[in-house]
């Protein structure tokens, strides 16, 4: 009997969540009608080889030369937000993240937080935070909405709800709004933007990601299709953005790349149709904008990837997704699989460093190598280069230094040893011949049950002869036919 | 230690035997692509920009106010939202006062918190101006400032936007460096680049998301 992994088991990995997600058709199409598509927008919008990668060049240059300065470029981008009337935060953990922006929402007595679309609240899980406190997180862009409404998670980082389909839509809103089943989607957003723009209109304090921190201005640029990022940022009397420590970059000249290539190669769109530039909150003599306005900057594991100059890499990251837009592996089993906030493969070179190698220990392998998330990515990481070095973190021996946190968790002495002797075997003439010479003749006593491998398939049967044997034999029997002409 | 002292000394680690990059932005590659003759710009932002549901018009400085009012009569709307304390916001209320025209003129003169409900609920359409476009993207530049607030272009469903031809660049890069953005930015610079959209819903297109559902440009020829 082979082993059978508990069913509790199963829908807690990777793998058995993958299991599920492959046998459900309507998620599958979802999916990749959507890839597909997203895929087709970006081939369109980089008509010219060249011209795409001269630019990818330039925008890995930049993050490269911004993380090679990333302490300075930090207090630069303190000094000038302060000096333009922005409060700067500290976090090292989501822990201390949450706190701050909670204390940030006590201070005004605030009930009500309208958010818009961002990530790294997604990893700080600010909603379920906030609502532990009685405080009320409202998600704003129409898909993040969507996808809280139906108290889920998103599968997508650019797409939350893609997931979804306009059936699945409708009866959730009527279900959690009480309106009408319609599949006009033009009508599903027109309700989502009835109900939002009330909850605008209330909030206390507005959340926000940050695409770019600009270090030479003080300046914080959000894009945005809908409106509702300008709608958080602008309304409430508070903003408070919150981002990772590597979303700085050197100036403004900087960004003009780095923008052309996140909505490029995330939507296709030579721009997104709102680019939001924060310098400050209201000047005393303006209308509207918010009072105060707060960053609060986040490591969350991402000094420990900043300390390996290879992992480094991974910083580069601007968030726009089309590494898993072009996975064959993200494509067939969904977003959710991946059970973490970032998905894909961006979502398996960052998420050990955030929540430790050992909590996502299936991530590295969950990889065909193919490289089409490397040959995409417009900051150009190299991806699959990562995963490799992080399948050899997963399996370090305890003896040596760790250097992702949770690593070495795959340790185990009998494969380490059985790669020994493999190493031996194929290292030593005498030796592997003896090996052939045995495997020859005792290949009937090959165990039966070779773990995973004998579940779908029999056991192999060594050949009764090597290929060493059977290629000597058959060149004596040319040589020997050769002298006889 | 605080955590920012954390983290700067752990990234400072990290760095320890390492030199910054140096600098090697080359500027070529987000202008060259991106250049058009100056009669060839104005086609290049109409053209993006009706891609993405913009109605895009060309127009002699002088007939703008009517063509607003047009606009405003053919769609039935009753008001508009407009900047007083602007040169085209008084050339509007001019205009407004000898045409007799009949649609309210809303100026936004006092703090949103005053009139907050008005303001979300019940404003049809808005007139601002723009600090120019950029044509490889086609995007509006927008200055908000204390005379013409930023919610003006976001919050009602029409938004007009007034654009002298003269002040359409080439490219974001271009633009940046014509107007010295690095010199001093407002506290909220926008590029404004259609109407408000989504495609959250199996990535089907739908107008008026959160911000207008309509916005028309009026470039101004001879401006």
């Amino acid at each position: 009997m082979s082993q059978r992994i508990p069913v509790k088991e199963l829908t807690d990995s990777f793998r058995g969540r993958a299991v599920g997600a492959l046998a459900d058709a309507q998620l599958r199409t979802n999916f990749r009608v959507a890839m597909d598509s997203l895929m087709k927008k970006r081939a369109d919008a980089f008509p010219d080889e060249e011209e795409r990668e001269g630019l990818r060049e330039l925008g890995n240059h930049i993050k490269a030369r911004a993380l090679s300065r990333l302490p300075d470029l930090l207090e630069q981008l303190e000094t000038r937000l302060t000096a333009n009337g922005v409060k700067v935060h500290w976090a090292e953990t989501t822990e201390e993240a949450n706190r701050i922006v909670h204390s940030i929402i006590e201070a005004k007595q605030g009930s009500q937080v309208v958010k818009g679309k961002s990530m790294v609240s997604e990893e700080m899980e600010m909603n379920d935070y906030l609502a532990e406190r009685n405080i009320e997180c409202l998600e704003s862009d129409m898909g993040e909405y969507i996808v809280q409404l139906d108290g889920e998670k998103p599968s997508h980082i650019i797409m939350p709800a893609i997931h979804k389909n306009r059936f699945q839509v409708s009866k959730l809103f009527h279900d959690k709004l009480g309106v009408d089943e319609t599949e006009d989607v033009n009508e599903l957003i027109q309700i989502g933007r009835r109900t939002l723009r009330q909850k605008f209109l209330e909030a206390d304090v507005g959340v926000s990601g940050v695409n770019f921190a600009i270090a030479e201005t003080g300046t914080l640029l959000l894009v945005e299709n809908e409106g509702n990022g300008r709608m958080s940022t602008t309304v409430p009397p508070v903003h408070v953005a919150v981002t990772g420590i590597e979303k700085v970059v050197a100036n403004l000249r900087d960004v003009a790349p780095l923008l052309s290539l996140l909505t490029r190669s995330a939507l296709g769109q030579p721009i997104t149709t709102y680019v939001n530039m924060i310098s400050g909150p209201r000047k005393a003599d303006e209308l509207d904008g918010p009072e105060e306005v707060h960053l609060v900057l986040l490591d969350n594991g991402r000094s420990g990837a900043f300390a390996d100059a290879q992992l480094r890499q991974t910083l580069n990251c601007i968030r726009c997704g089309a590494c898993m837009n072009h996975c064959p592996v993200y494509t067939r089993v969904g977003g959710h699989t991946y059970g973490e906030v970032y998905p894909g493969p961006i979502g398996k070179i960052v998420t050990p460093h955030m929540v430790g190698l050992d909590h996502v220990p299936d991530h590295p392998s969950a990889s065909s190598l193919c490289g089409a998330c490397g040959e995409v990515c417009p900051v150009k990481i190299p991806i699959p280069e990562l995963l490799q070095r992080l399948r050899q973190e997963n399996v370090k021996s305890p003896d040596e230094p760790a250097v992702v946190q949770g690593g070495g968790s795959k340790y185990s002495w009998k494969e380490r040893a059985l790669w020994r002797m493999w190493m031996a075997l194929n290292t030593r003439p005498t030796l592997y011949k003896c090996f052939l010479w045995a495997a020859t003749r005792l290949g009937k006593l090959t165990p039966k049950n070779l773990g995973p491998w004998t579940e779908n398939h029999t056991a192999p049967v060594p050949a009764r002869r090597s290929l060493h044997d059977l290629a000597k034999a058959h060149l004596n029997a040319e040589k020997t036919s050769g002298d006889r002409s | 230690m605080s955590a920012r002292d954390n983290i700067l000394k752990k990234l400072r680690a990290g760095l320890e035997g390492s030199t910054p990059r140096p600098d090697q932005f080359d500027e070529t590659l987000v202008t060259e692509p991106w250049q058009y003759a100056p009669e060839d710009r104005i086609q290049r932002l109409r053209s993006l920009m009706e891609t993405v549901h913009t109605e895009v018009y060309t127009l002699a400085a002088a007939n703008w106010p009517a063509k607003v009012q047009e606009l405003l009569e053919n769609r039935k709307l009753a008001n508009l939202l407009y900047a007083p304390g602007t040169g085209h916001g008084q050339q509007l209320a001019e205009f407004w006062a000898e045409a007799a025209a009949e649609q309210n003129l809303l100026a936004y003169d006092r703090p949103i918190e005053e009139w907050k409900e008005e303001l979300f609920w019940q404003v049809d359409a808005s007139l601002t101006g723009t600090a120019g476009a950029i044509a490889a993207t086609g995007s509006l530049v927008l200055w908000p400032d204390r005379h013409e607030p930023r919610l003006m272009s976001l919050l009602p469903p029409l938004h007009i936007a007034l654009l002298k031809a003269s002040e359409i660049e080439d490219n974001l890069y271009s633009m940046m460096e014509k107007q010295n953005w690095s010199a001093g930015l407002p506290t909220n610079l926008l590029l404004v680049s259609g109407p408000s959209k989504t495609a959250d819903i199996e990535q089907v297109l739908a107008y008026g998301a959160h911000g207008p559902k309509e916005l028309v440009v009026l470039i101004l020829e001879d401006a």
